[in-house]
């Protein structure tokens, strides 16, 4: 589904700070599989993630979605790609604090105009799927941890993208709120999601919802099991 | 374009959604704008009404005025004038006036002593006075009353108030003092068949400035003072020009009042973690900057608005309340007038130009800069 071929990411490129956090990366990711990215810190699983998921460009190499080579389109159109194919849920969950957890999850919608009603139904249900049937107009700071990240599922899933990606899902959470994210991920790919996460937690990676788990150490693959 | 109506729907309704969580600047900033809008509107709509006023008035003064000039300066109009004046061909009616200026010590104010023409409905008895109402107000008089002024040469004159003059016209009758003509002559000490100058009618108005040519000619010390001229004169002082030149300075200066105050108070943060978030979970750069856009959109027009409809019921229905201190300056006896409404959707057009749009565009250029980031911040916390 994507494919990755010798992609290289320099930071500050050509001044006297030039870090290449990926130094030639090769990997093909498999749709409707759970792929997890781990290494240690400042491995480059993050720039991955964004390369990936069209929030930046390779410095050099490729990526292509579905024989599609998508690194070098201007940045309108990685965002319609972004908007269609990915859904993200982040490190920090980042919702929009002051609004609702259904406004919350109506967001990334908003740009397409589709029908508002139809929209907010959608949302309700994804929440509802969660768990969070109750919390629909709670504001988001209101919210325990564990149910913030389930509000940034609904807020990655309400465009029904083919891809969600997670950096670090489960860094904020405690063991029983983590095995709940897993058992999420394991509808998901019940689902046919394709999922690709970052993770340093063990829990995850040797989960048995993960089909594949990709190594990394300072910008390139070390390993694949 | 359903689709775009939507997308422009669900935009302002996240948009009402956002200011409603920084309810204090928000607020702050609509309060502020709405004071501008007010003073703005507030001083275009009186100068608009208050021209307005003056050229009623004046639309009911004689054609031409005659003066007769020794040395430059404004003089009595001797006894046979009139009658010269009146064998020009085509002067339609001519009638000598009397009035002048006296000081009132008690108010330290000047006061117009005017002998009513023949024809107008206000004949004084003699011995009688009818007054204008600012002046009945400021000394306490109704008719009835008796009042004294001491004249020029030193003699006390007592005058019985007979009715005070309507209010409507206050602008013009606030200081108007209406006295018999035997009263005026005794009064001023004024020569007997003299006047103050001359008031003509034409027959045909397109014969005005013949006229006029023909009066310099016989009459070379007399100037006449021509209605349309006044006219035009009064338009010039008041002229919309002028008041386009002062919306633009007050535009460009509150353009750039706004946009010093959203620089310094910024882009918070907060603001642009969320920008940040928008962009990542989708949404383009045009998005954010339309949704900014009617944020700023929503707060000026509101401002607008408010601002407006404040300003004329400040103008029109608080008699310019806090313009008195300004407009005391022109006369002592500071006339209360209610201004006839007068809404010009030129002016509307343009202060609304010049104040909801360097808003809308001051809003934008921040939220442009850091909507053109990179997207990809937002991963890193
Ligand atoms: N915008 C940037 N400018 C300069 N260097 C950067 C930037 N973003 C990341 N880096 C560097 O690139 C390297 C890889 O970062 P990255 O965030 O991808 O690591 P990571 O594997 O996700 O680490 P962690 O497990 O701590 O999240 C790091 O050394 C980081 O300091
Ligand atoms: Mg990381």
């Amino acid at each position: 589904m994507i494919e990755v071929s010798e992609v290289r990411k320099a930071f500050n490129q050509g001044r006297h700070n030039e870090y290449w956090a990926l130094k030639g990366i090769s990997l093909a990711i498999e749709a409707k599989k759970v792929t997890a990215l781990c290494g240690p810190s400042g491995s480059g699983k993050t720039t991955l993630l964004t390369i990936i998921g069209c929030l930046a460009r390779p410095t050099s190499g490729r990526v292509r979605l579905k024989e599609r080579d998508i690194s070098g389109l201007p940045e309108r159109f990685l965002t319609g790609i972004r908007r269609s194919t990915f859904g993200f849920v982040f490190q920090q969950f980042n919702l929009i604090k002051g609004l609702s957890a259904l406004d919350n999850v109506m967001l990334p919608a908003y740009p397409l105009g589709g029908d508002w009603r139809a929209l907010r139904a959608r949302a309700g249900s994804l929440l509802n799927s969660l768990g969070l049937g109750h919390r629909l107009e709670a504001r988001v700071e209101w919210l325990s941890g564990g149910e913030q990240q389930r509000v940034a599922i609904a807020r990655a899933l309400v465009n029904d993208p083919e891809v969600l990606i997670a950096d670090e899902p489960t860094a904020n959470l405690d063991t029983a709120l983590s095995k709940e994210f897993l058992a999420i991920l394991e509808t998901l790919a019940g689902q046919g999601k394709t999922v690709l996460l970052t993770s340093h937690d063990s829990l995850v990676i040797e989960s048995s919802v993960v089909n594949r788990v990709i190594e990394m150490r300072d910008g390139q693959i070390v390993g694949v099991r | 374009m359903k689709t775009w109506i939507e997308k422009q729907k669900a935009l302002i309704d996240f948009t009402l959604a956002s200011l409603a969580r920084r309810k204090i600047k928000n607020l702050g900033l609509l309060l502020v704008y709405t004071l501008i809008v007010f003073l703005l509107a507030s001083v275009m709509l009186f100068t608009h009404a208050l021209s307005k006023e003056a050229g009623k008035v004046l639309e009911n003064s004689p054609e031409v005025i005659v003066q007769r000039l020794v040395a430059g300066r404004h003089d009595l109009i001797p006894p046979d004038y009139l009658e010269r004046i009146g064998r020009i061909r085509g002067v339609q009616k001519i009638e000598g006036r009397l009035w002048g200026y006296y000081y009132d010590g008690v108010l330290k104010a000047n006061y117009t002593f005017m002998v009513p023409q023949p024809d107008a409905l206000m004949a004084v008895e003699s011995g009688k006075i009818a007054i204008g109402a600012t002046m009945a107000r400021m000394r306490g008089l109704v008719p009835g009353n008796t009042i004294s002024f001491r004249s020029y040469s030193g003699k006390l004159f007592s005058f019985e108030v007979s009715s005070v003059l309507p209010n409507k016209s206050e602008l013009v009758s606030a200081d108007l003092v209406l006295l018999s003509e035997a009263d005026f002559r005794a009064f001023f000490d004024y020569p007997p068949d003299h006047y103050t100058d001359i008031v003509l009618s034409v027959a045909n108005p397109l014969e005005v400035r013949n006229i006029a040519t023909k009066l310099s000619t016989l009459l070379p010390d007399s100037r006449p003072i021509l209605r349309e001229e006044v006219l035009r004169t009064y338009e010039s002082i008041f002229n919309w020009r002028e008041g386009i030149v002062l919306v633009l300075l007050s535009g460009a200066i509150l353009a750039f009042a706004i946009f010093a105050w959203e620089k310094a108070s910024g882009l918070s943060a907060e603001e642009k973690r969320e920008i940040g978030i928008l962009k990542a979970i989708g949404w383009e750069t045009g998005d954010v900057i339309k949704m900014k856009f009617w944020e700023g959109a929503l707060v000026s027009l509101a401002a607008f608005l408010l601002g407006y409809i404040a300003a004329y019921l400040h103008v029109f229905r608080f008699s310019s309340l806090l313009f008195e201190p300004v407009l005391k300056g022109w006369a002592v006896l500071y006339p209360r007038f209610e201004l006839t409404p007068e809404v010009d959707g030129f002016q509307v057009a343009t202060l609304f130009l010049f104040t909801v749009f360097p808003y809308a565009v001051a809003t934008i250029v921040p939220i442009w800069r850091a909507a053109i980031t990179d997207p990809d911040a937002v991963m890193r916390g």
